[in-house]
């Protein structure tokens, strides 16, 4: 098969570099989301920590 | 960086034209994926003969952030292929064939693992089935470099390969980025993981010690209420 012509190219060039890049972007965001989580429960465990710290008292 | 030698440095093939810029991120992305298939393997390996935790949760990890990356080797290189060939798949060509068996062997890895419950058995199924699959990968690999029909370059090899200097430059500088990369994602899984494992550990502690509590109170307080 002959080379595409740059426009045509560009089009694909950019659909490959486009999956790498969004399958990056969606597992950054779910670690992000899951550490978010985890920083949401430890602030729970904190909280808790701290009513039976005063409980005690 | 390696966006800037790839679309700045290196230069446009004369056979393929533009579309050739798509070689450096998905033979690197399939090199570092391999390459994770066997990572994961020698980190099971670890963990049967060390029987530390943390070794199998390395290899899952592993394995994992292979298959996501697997799965952006199969779209860009169907992406090439109809660029290149006419096709998004072409069935005859070994390389493209392999990988895809390589891809669907470590698919069934998460539903093997996660059919166990137990976690010690879990690890220990799931680190034998990472050592033999990260074993069939250099053994796929040689016998498609043994085989005779070639469709794809070799791009690398003992006498120099087929790349001329800043095409080499910039693909070795790619590998490089996606190693990285894929040592940062791995990285930060990993302290996730551990993080969640550390805070459950922290949460049973703690409901062990609520439940706990009231008992003793109760066991202080019947003998008194027996005696009366």
């Amino acid at each position: 098969m002959p080379a595409l012509p740059l426009d045509e190219a560009g089009k694909y060039v950019a659909g490959a570099y486009s999956v790498f890049v969004v399958l990056v972007i969606i597992y950054v965001a779910v670690i992000g989301a899951r550490i978010a989580r985890l920083e949401r429960e430890l602030e729970t465990l904190g909280d808790l920590m701290d009513a039976r710290g005063s409980g005690e008292r | 960086m390696t966006l800037a030698l790839v679309f700045f440095y290196a230069p446009v093939d004369a056979d393929q034209g533009f579309v050739q810029k798509i070689f450096y991120v998905h033979v690197p992305m399939a090199i570092v994926a391999l390459g994770g298939f066997v990572a994961g393997g020698v980190m099971a390996i670890m963990y049967l003969r060390t029987r530390d935790r943390s070794w199998d949760m390395r290899s899952y990890v592993a394995i994992h952030l292979s298959v996501i990356l697997g799965l952006g080797v199969l779209a860009t290189g169907a992406i090439w292929a109809k660029a290149s060939w006419g096709h998004w798949w072409v069935w005859d060509e070994p390389v493209l064939v392999s990988f895809l068996i390589v891809f669907l062997l470590y698919c069934c890895y998460q539903p093997l693992r996660f059919s166990i419950e137990d976690p010690e058995r879990q690890a220990r199924y799931a680190s034998v089935f990472a050592i033999a699959a990260g074993a069939f990968v250099p053994i796929n690999f040689a016998a498609v470099r043994m085989a005779e029909s070639f469709t794809h370059p070799r791009v690398l090899s003992q006498t120099g390969g087929d790349l001329p200097g800043s095409m080499r430059l910039t693909f070795l500088v790619a590998i490089v980025a996606m190693t990285l990369l894929f040592v940062t994602l791995w990285k930060l899984e990993l302290t996730s993981k551990h993080a969640r494992e550390q805070l459950g550990r922290l949460r049973r502690g703690l409901e062990r010690e609520r439940d706990a509590a009231p008992r003793t109170a109760t066991d202080s307080v019947a003998p008194a209420s027996a005696g009366r």
